[in-house]
Order: C-alpha cells, then sequence, then structure tokens
C-alpha cells in the first residue's frame, strides 16, 4: 500500500465502465475487451494482470484511443480520466490535450520502445515540443535534461544527442518513463515495462516507478503476468481473463483471500525462493477462442470447481467484501 | 571510418578496371577496318589501316598499352569523329546525369506520397488506385512511355517539345519515361516498409506522448524507411545512368548513353571504352555514395 499519508491518493483519475474493444477481422470478430470495468485512484498503483491474450493491452489502447487501425473499434463504454469521456474526444483533442498530457505509457519493450534514428534528447523533447510547454530549442534542452534526472539517467548533458542504441536496456527503459512524465500527467499506464529486462533492472525500473510516483500523484496502471511483480508494486489487482476482469481487490486481499479459481491458479503458479527446482504449476488448458467466447463462464473449461451452471450463464459481478469483487457463481454460495 | 573508406574505393577501382578490361576483349572480337574504309579498298590499306590503331598488337599488349595511356588521360582519338574520345563522352556527360538525376526526382514525388499514403490509408481506395498505376508503370518499358508522350503531349497536343535538349520543357518527359518505371517497385517497397514502421513500438509511444499523426508519419516512420528506400534508389539511379541511352534516342537527348550506342555500330572502339567506363565509374560512384549515407540515415550503421 502507499503509506504516503499526504499522497493524493483519493481521488479516482480513470473510471472505465464496461468497456468492449472488439477487433473486427475478416473471418470473424474477436471480442479483445468485452465489458471491463474499474477505476484508479490518483496516486495509487493498479495491478493489471493476467496471462497473455486476456486483453490487457487492447484495454491499455483503447483508454489511450491508440488500439490498432483499421480493424479494432471500441464498440461501447465510458473511459473518464479526469473527469471528461475520452471516447467523446476527436482524434485532434486527444493529441493536443490528452495524450502525454493527461495519460501517457510507458511501453513493453525498452529494446524497440525508442525510435533508433533519431537522438534521445529530440525524442524526449518531443513531448515538451507538440504541447507547446516550454519554447524554444534551448530551453526545450533544458527541460529534456531536468526530466532525464528525474528518472535518474546520469549525466544527461552529456548524453543528449546519443541514441538510443548507445544506451542500455535499463537506461533506455527510464528514457521512455521520462517520455511519459514529461506532461505531468494524471495517469500513466505501464505495459509489461519490465518483462523484457533483467531482474536486477526490471527492481531498479519499479522502485523507479515508485519514486516517480511519489513526488508526482500520477495514478499508474501496472500491467503485468507475473503475480509476483504485480504484489511487489500494485495497492490493488484487477485479474482479467479472456477479455474480462474476473476479481479486483486490494493487493493484500487478492494474495490472502483469492475468491475467483482464476485467481487461486495464478497465485499458485508464482515461483518461490527454494523452490526453484520443482517444476512450477501451471493452470492446464488454454484461453477460449475469442472469436467464440462460451455464453457461460469463460474460464469455466479449466476451472477445477466447476458447476453446471458456469456452462451456461455468465457469473455476475459479485461483491466479496468492500472494494473486493469476484465473478464467480462460487462467491455467492460459500455465504 | 576512413579505412573504410580507402578499402571501398580500392573496390570500386578493381571493378572499373575489370569492366575496362571486358569491354576491351569484348569488343577486339571484330574488326573495325572495314567499316572504316571504302569497300573497295585494298588488302595493304587495310594492313596500313591496323598497324596505325595498333590492332595487329596481341590483344594484351594492345590493352596495356590503353591503359597506360588512360591513366595519362588519354584515351586516343575517336575513330568516327577523330577527336578525343575523352572530350567527347565528358561533352555528354552532363547531359546524361541531368536526365538521370530528372528521372529520380520524377520517380521519387511519385513514390514518396504514393508509398507513405498507401501504408497510412491501406486498404483504401487510394491504395488500390497506388497499385494499378504502379503496375502499369511496370507493365510499360519506357521506350512505349516515351513515345505514348510524345504522341499525346507534343504531337496532339503540343504542350512539350518532342526532342532536343532546350530547357526545362525538353527535359519533362525524357524524365517521365525514365522515371516511370521504378516508381512502382518503389512504391510497393516504401509502402511495406512503412506498415511495418507504422506497427511499430516507438512510434506507438510517440503516439502515445501527444505527437501529431503527420509528425510521425512524415517525419518519424519515413526517416525509419530512407535506409531500405536509399538503397533501392541507388540501384535504380545507377540503372537509369546506364539505362537512359534508349530514352535519349528516343527523344534525341544528347546524351552520353546514345553516343555509345552509336559508336557501338560503328566499332568505334576508343570512344566505346570511354563510354563504358564512365558507365562504370558512375556505377561505383553511386554505390559508394549510398553506402556512405547509410552512416548519415542510420546512426546504427558504423564503420568502423
Ligand atoms: N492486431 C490484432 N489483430 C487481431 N487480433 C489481435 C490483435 N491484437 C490483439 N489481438 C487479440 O486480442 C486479444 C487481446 O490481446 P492483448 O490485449 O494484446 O492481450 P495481452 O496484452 O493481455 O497479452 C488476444 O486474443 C489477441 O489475439
Ligand atoms: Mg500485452
Amino acid at each position: 500500500m502507499n503509506a504516503d499519508p499526504q499522497a493524493k491518493v483519493g481521488q479516482p483519475v480513470l473510471k472505465v465502465d464496461d468497456l468492449r474493444t472488439h477487433i473486427f477481422l475478416k473471418r470473424g470478430t474477436v471480442q479483445a475487451v468485452d465489458g471491463v470495468s474499474f477505476h484508479v485512484n490518483a496516486g495509487e498503483t493498479l495491478g493489471l494482470v493476467g496471462e497473455s491474450g486476456s486483453g490487457k493491452s487492447m484495454t491499455s489502447l483503447s483508454i489511450l484511443r491508440l488500439i490498432p487501425k483499421p480493424g479494432a473499434r471500441t464498440v461501447s463504454g465510458r473511459i473518464e480520466i479526469d473527469g471528461i469521456n475520452v471516447l467523446d474526444l476527436d482524434e485532434d483533442t486527444m493529441v493536443r490535450d490528452v495524450r502525454g498530457k493527461l495519460v501517457s505509457m510507458i511501453s513493453q519493450d525498452p529494446m524497440t520502445s525508442l525510435n533508433p534514428v533519431f537522438s534521445i534528447g529530440d525524442q524526449v523533447g518531443a513531448a515538451f515540443r507538440f504541447h507547446d510547454l516550454v519554447r524554444g530549442r534551448s530551453a526545450i534542452r533544458d527541460a529534456v535534461v531536468n526530466v532525464l534526472q528525474r528518472v535518474r539517467i546520469p549525466s544527461p548533458e552529456r548524453r543528449l544527442d546519443d541514441f538510443p542504441h548507445q544506451y542500455s536496456g535499463g537506461m533506455r527503459q527510464r528514457v521512455v518513463a521520462a517520455m511519459a512524465i514529461a506532461c505531468s500527467p494524471k495517469l500513466m499506464i505501464a505495459d509489461e515495462p519490465t518483462s523484457n529486462l533483467d531482474v536486477t533492472i526490471q527492481v531498479q525500473i519499479i522502485r523507479l516507478l515508485r519514486e516517480i510516483q511519489k513526488e508526482t500523484g500520477v495514478g499508474l496502471i501496472f500491467i503485468t503476468h507475473d503475480m509476483g511483480v504485480a504484489a511487489n508494486i500494485c495497492d490493488r489487482v484487477a485479474v482479467m481473463y479472456a477479455g474480462r476482469i474476473v476479481e479486483i481487490g486490494d493487493v493484500e486481499t487478492i494474495f490472502d483471500n483469492p475468491s475467483h479459481p482464476y485467481t487461486q491458479g495464478l497465485l499458485d503458479s508464482i515461483p518461490h525462493l527454494g523452490r526453484r527446482r520443482e517444476r512450477l504449476y501451471s493452470i492446464p488448458g488454454n484461453p477460449p477462442d475469442m472469436q467464440n467466447p462460451p455464453s457461460g463462464c469463460r474460464f469455466a473449461a479449466r476451472c477445477p470447481h466447476v458447476m453446471d451452471r458456469c456452462r451456461s450463464e455468465y457469473p455476475p459481478e459479485a461483491t466479496v467484501a468492500p472494494g473486493h469483487m469476484a465473478a464467480c457463481w462460487l462467491v455467492g454460495k460459500n455465504e | 571510418m576512413l579505412n573504410y573508406l580507402i578499402k571501398r574505393i580500392l573496390q570500386g577501382v578493381i571493378s572499373i578496371v575489370g569492366a575496362s578490361a571486358i569491354i576491351f576483349a569484348i569488343s577486339r572480337l571484330d574488326d573495325p577496318t572495314l567499316l572504316l574504309l571504302p569497300i573497295d579498298a585494298t588488302p595493304e590499306m587495310v594492313e596500313n589501316l591496323r598497324q596505325r590503331l595498333g590492332l595487329d598488337l596481341p590483344i594484351v599488349q594492345q590493352y596495356l598499352i590503353f591503359l597506360g595511356n588512360a591513366l595519362q588521360g588519354d584515351f586516343g582519338n575517336s575513330y568516327r569523329w577523330e577527336q578525343p574520345a575523352l572530350a567527347l563522352i565528358l561533352d555528354r556527360l552532363p547531359a546524361t546525369l541531368e536526365l538521370a538525376f530528372a528521372g529520380l526526382v520524377f520517380a521519387l514525388a511519385l513514390a514518396i506520397p504514393f508509398g507513405v499514403l498507401s501504408a497510412v490509408y491501406r486498404d483504401s481506395w487510394f491504395d488500390n488506385f497506388a497499385k494499378l498505376f504502379a503496375m502499369l508503370g511496370q507493365a510499360m518499358p519506357n521506350f512505349w512511355v516515351g513515345l505514348l508522350l510524345i504522341l499525346f503531349v507534343s504531337v496532339n497536343l503540343g504542350w512539350l517539345p518532342a526532342f532536343g535538349r532546350e530547357g526545362f520543357d525538353s527535359l519533362i518527359m525524357p524524365a517521365i519515361a525514365l522515371g516511370w518505371y521504378p516508381v512502382a517497385a518503389m512504391t510497393r517497397m516504401l509502402r511495406s516498409t512503412m506498415l511495418d514502421v507504422l506497427d511499430s513500438d516507438h512510434v506507438r509511444m510517440a503516439r502515445a506522448i501527444g505527437v501529431p499523426n503527420r509528425v510521425v508519419v512524415w517525419k518519424y516512420a519515413l526517416r525509419n524507411a530512407a535506409v531500405p528506400l536509399v538503397t533501392m534508389l541507388g540501384i535504380y539511379f545507377a540503372n537509369m545512368l546506364s539505362g537512359a541511352f534508349v530514352v535519349e534516342v528516343i527523344f534525341a537527348w544528347p546524351g552520353m548513353g546514345r553516343m555509345v550506342v552509336e559508336a557501338m555500330f560503328a566499332r568505334d572502339f576508343p570512344l566505346l571504352q570511354v563510354g563504358v567506363l564512365f558507365s562504370a565509374i558512375l556505377f561505383v560512384v553511386v554505390n559508394l555514395l549510398v553506402d556512405l549515407s547509410y552512416g548519415v540515415l542510420d546512426p546504427r550503421i558504423r564503420h568502423d
């Protein structure tokens, strides 16, 4: 939990309501995000956890309105960032007032997230230039140096004109973070920002994100497929499966009292220190075909506790405790 | 960097010398004296001429003499024009360079917008139109494009001169005829590179921090597509330089290509040799320039 008492925790900076983003292909429609609701408060980190293909990236791209075109379309829902429904905005407004300024992103792979043919100074400077926040070459240069210092890049003034290939993986991820925080957004989405890094560098990046959050009070969505990483950084966790959120709650609650069998399966697959040599548990079976998802619970085919009802009706979002929701027929039953 | 440059220049020199040896050998397969003398020339006259031109010596010796003279800038006199061959070619070189360069500019002026917009508006009517247009271009040899242009633009409409080299007007149609063909290949290549780049993480990252679409497309993405484009450009430019003769003949363009072709028909060896040598030099220079441009276009490519 974020223990800092003066952090601006509380006000929601993001409210997502019944978001559906589908991908229309010639051979059918992929229901990549299919009725997702959650919120993120200022100064808080929400973990979005789930296996690959569960719709995490598509959810974050929907928030940025950067889903792949043509093909993908957000068919319904509401996405409120700082009180503004971004689904109502036109592209010009998104570019001018939203992306970078209200919400930004730290993308998955630091090795491919920077443009290889432009200097670091040029790329980080773009954030200032196109939002007209800083004018003039030298002023932009100063601003870039300043933001690179904030992500702890040593002597940035000497490395401004270097190109991405002259930076290490960890340093590149810091540059990406610098681009993301340059215009002080209210919300930041980090899409598996550490998956492609060494463990020690992972830890550094996670620490950095926490420090940035403390300084700025930015709301953070931290996407990962790794429950262990989520435990390290998140205040709350939303577990995603096959385009839907199946469980959401405080990080302690999710870890101590997981209510959805899928969450339980994910927790069982976390590697533990000292148990290295053992074969890692993984949930048997595969996620459903997202072009023809089952009408009942999407996890039914893999669920150890499956009942008849699960196969025919999608379970409603049941409140386990205040702030703890799970979409599972078992939840009501146990009470 | 300097080492690399020296190595490349040496390689170029070897290619040029090789090209000169090949054309020298090929041109000795035939005897020019019969063409240079009247039909009723006596065998003595023929033998005299052969001696005067040095054609009676063994071919290796002839070649060494040629090389030795060439190093001193002496390529001999054209049989036909009876003037220094080098001067004749140098006189025509600017016209050929001008034409090839104009052809390249025309090709780029079409291929860049076509390729970029086809990628941005993938599968739209524009994309299909560009595809069709490019296919048409590739299906038409340049002499055919040239003849069509002369027929419609010069003969029917009377807008542009059909031949000669006088002012910008006379350059337009030959440049189009020459530049038409590569448009298709360049458009397709640019389209597919742009599709890849536009789908890349760094483009998404740029968009995510609010970089406007036009900057993402025309600056960020296009610069990434520059290396393969310049490679292709180099190949086609070299081809245009050596392949310009067809267009030069059709439009009576006073270029080097036309002169070399005429020299070939006239068995005018000295002229032919200089012409081929210059084609080879241009080829090598263009390739070297393309290579050097990589370092400028892509900071990851360093020659050290
Ligand atoms: N460009 C695309 N075309 C077709 N299907 C896609 C595309 N991108 C993602 N998908 C599909 O959408 C679903 C969600 O993908 P994604 O959001 O990337 O998952 P995650 O980030 O959780 O791994 C997956 O089933 C994936 O196959
Ligand atoms: Mg993903």
